[in-house]
């Protein structure tokens, strides 16, 4: 027997030990879901490191109201069959209770909102630890996170002075009233992630695979047209074969022309394409580090 | 499918404040295609803002704000890019004096260091101190690329000089497995493409290096050692009586049926089955995470450690440590700490501070002991319960500790076992 993991078994292995971690060194943790295919990764991998006993921690759904019917749908049956509890947050709730105000225009969106509408659950919930799916080739200010990331008691994140993460040892001790941030797949990339999920067979909502769709053109970047956008003067919708790379809420996640409809055409094309899967994302177009700006007050 | 064959490959760069890291590292992205256009528009955007007349590669790794202002690296960036026969990971740590903990950090999992020289200033302070660091943190293999080699006309004879210095500074250190490279990171020379104008050069490229380095032993495989991390109860009518011990492989190989040992307890036992949600597996090896379960009722919980009856490890309340500082406030002799090794957990005396390393020339300073952060010293630590510990040459996992500060709970050190 060669005793070598192949690359994706070695994350897996990686990611697996940060959730046991998590479940071993805090009280109250709980797994930021939404909907999208790093939540549902990040969900598979917790059963897998809990196995055969249930994950021991609920999922959280910051539900922004504006979704994609489709993710609703996979979150309750995922919830279904593996027995986990899901909690929801809902940006709705803030508005009416007048905790934030919703943007106006036609780029309004509620993608902003939603970190208040996360802190307030955090704090509701009385989480110590939310575990979360961004990986740090995603945006340049994430490749700087850790998987155990300190928030102080303002949810926030200060990244020059970050506690330094060496071998296997998480340093998981806060103050009363702090928590973590806990990203088990930090050193996953796209591709890693396409690739695990073809070779473990995890099916994946309809979205992700191309489809047909009412879509609209803005700012070189296609979104699928709904009633929760406003559309400028000479935007004209047409209908095309396109497939989501990120999930988010319907008013910042790009679509993208695309024949790819197997998880294996999908490998195909992340493995050519030329452009980042945020590249789709308007949220993080409005500044040069306007990732780094939302995850500072607190952000996913 | 062939991505199925390929391996994770780690490596840590590390270089002075000038000398082409970022570029460097900026320069294997472009050169193996794992920049995308949106990224390669933004950074173009950003060069011609900043008045520079060429893209600047270095922009894909400095990502933070203060780092875009000041054009340095702060913190530890990690990068991804792969190729069809392996996935890199590289964690971009800083070079000047002041982040040394950073460069510690990135070390602490990497494969293969990367050492930058330039190859007008040949080796200096920064160099060695790099390479020491390397050597201390054992990173199994260190490449020297000497960098720049366009600034010196591609000469020969500079990089000869440069590597026989390295090689005779370096015959003091620890390191198993040196080889050297003259590149261009500006120009991409001997990179990923076999430089033309260095025809003397009939080594590797960086490149092929660093996707034919033997990494497959970097692990210990010969003494079995399973830290317990977590113990799976479901409780369910289907699992009534499962009694899992969860964690990851530390070392060794460990199979079924294998006579095993429990640490404190010092019961034994035998594996009655290695567990995971794949199915059965015959055996597991690090570094797997698996479930482990045993024929006996055995009382085990997080930080105990399931090793073999005739390989066991140190257990002890007394150790020597090499000890990296962290933090701005120094280490307080006979201060108490947080220690946390494997899964344990335990508080620690620093009973007393042999000496302090000067890692620039190794020099042994027995009267300057005060450790600033930065430092590296000789420490001797007492526990308040035993520790299952092996020397940190021989397994980087149970011969690594951290320390915690008890008021602030920042991680103030990190220790390697002697």
């Amino acid at each position: 027997m060669d005793y070598q993991l192949n690359h994706l078994r070695e994350l897996e292995s990686e990611s697996i030990f940060i959730l046991r971690e998590v479940a071993a060194q805090f009280e109250n943790p709980v797994l930021m879901f939404s909907g999208g295919k790093d939540s549902i990764l990040m969900v598979y991998l917790a059963q897998k490191a809990f196995y055969p006993g249930k994950i021991p921690f609920p999922l959280l759904h910051i539900d922004t109201g504006h979704n994609f019917d489709e993710t609703i749908a996979y979150r309750d049956a995922l919830v279904e069959k593996t027995g986990a509890r899901l909690v929801v947050g809902s940006v709705q709730e803030a508005i009416d209770k007048g905790m934030v105000v919703e943007e106006k225009g036609v780029n309004a969106s509620r993608n902003g909102l939603q970190t208040v509408a996360l802190l307030e659950a955090l704090e509701k919930g009385k989480y110590d630890a939310a575990l979360g799916g961004a990986r740090r080739d995603e945006e340049k200010a994430r490749a700087k996170e850790r998987f155990f990331s300190h928030r102080d008691e303002f949810g926030q994140w200060d990244p020059k002075n970050q506690r330094p993460e060496l071998w296997n040892l998480f340093n998981a001790k806060k103050q009363f009233g702090e928590h973590f941030r806990v990203f088990p797949i930090s050193n996953w990339t796209e591709l890693d992630v396409w690739q695990y999920l073809a070779m473990e067979k995890v099916e994946l909502p309809s979205l992700y695979y191309a489809h047909k769709r009412m879509v609209f053109e803005r700012d070189g970047v296609l979104l699928a047209d709904c009633e929760y956008i406003q559309k400028k003067p000479g935007e004209v919708v047409k209908e095309m074969m396109v497939r989501c790379r990120t999930i988010g809420d319907m008013t910042c996640t790009g679509v993208w022309a695309s024949n790819a409809t197997t998880t294996e055409d999908i490998i195909e094309e992340v493995a050519t394409t030329r452009m980042t899967e945020r590249g789709g994302r308007t949220d993080d177009k409005r500044s040069e580090t306007a990732m780094e700006d939302r995850k500072k007050k607190g952000y996913f | 499918m062939d991505y199925q064959s390929s391996e994770l490959c780690r490596f840590t760069t590390a270089g002075s404040v000038d000398d082409g890291k970022s570029t460097l590292i900026g320069r294997m992205l472009y050169d193996s295609k794992s920049i995308f256009q949106d990224q390669m528009e933004q950074i173009e955007a950003s060069s011609l803002r900043r008045g520079e007349s060429e893209v600047n590669l270095a922009l894909l790794t400095d990502g933070l704000k203060s780092e875009r202002e000041q054009g340095i690296t702060i913190d530890v960036a990690y990068r991804y890019f792969a190729t069809p026969k392996r996935k890199f990971i590289i964690a971009d740590t800083p070079g000047h004096i002041q982040y040394t903990r950073n460069m510690v950090t990135g070390a602490s999992t990497a494969n293969v260091a990367l050492v930058l020289v330039d190859a007008r200033n040949g080796v200096v302070e920064q160099t060695r101190r790099h390479a020491i660091i390397a050597s201390l943190l054992q990173i199994p293999h260190l490449v020297v690329c000497i960098n720049k080699m366009d600034l010196v006309d591609y000469s020969e004879d500079a990089y000869e000089k440069i590597k026989e210095d390295f090689e005779k500074f370096a015959a003091k250190l620890d390191v198993k497995d040196v080889h050297f490279i003259p590149i261009s990171a500006l120009k991409g020379d001997n990179v990923v493409h076999r430089s033309e104008r260095m025809d003397w050069y009939d080594g590797s490229t960086l490149m092929y290096y660093l996707e034919n380095v033997h990494i497959a032993s970097d692990y210990n495989f010969i003494d079995p050692r399973f830290p317990v991390q977590y113990v799976v109860r479901p409780n369910t009518d289907e699992h009534h009586d499962y009694r899992g011990y969860a964690g990851r492989i530390a070392g060794g190989i460990m199979k079924k049926g294998d006579e095993v040992m429990v640490l404190p307890s010092g019961f034994t036992s035998k594996i009655k089955k290695i567990d995971s949600f794949d199915g059965e597996l015959q055996e597991a090896f690090p570094p797997m995470s698996v479930t482990v379960l045993l024929e006996d009722e055995i009382d085990i919980s997080r930080g105990d450690m399931i090793v073999r009856v005739n390989n066991q490890p140190e257990v002890s309340q007394d150790m020597d440590v090499m000890i990296s500082w962290f933090n701005e406030r120094p280490l307080t002799p006979r201060g108490k700490y947080t220690i946390m090794h494997t899964t344990q957990e335990a508080r620690c005396m620093v009973k007393e501070i042999k000496y302090r390393l000067d890692i620039n020339t190794l020099h042994r300073d027995l009267e300057n002991k005060e450790i600033k952060m930065n430092d590296i010293a000789r420490i001797t630590l007492r526990t308040t319960k035993p520790l299952f510990v092996d020397p940190y040459r021989k397994n980087r996992i149970t011969g690594s500790v951290i320390l915690v500060d008890e008021g602030t709970n920042e991680t103030v050190g990190a220790g390697m076992i002697i």
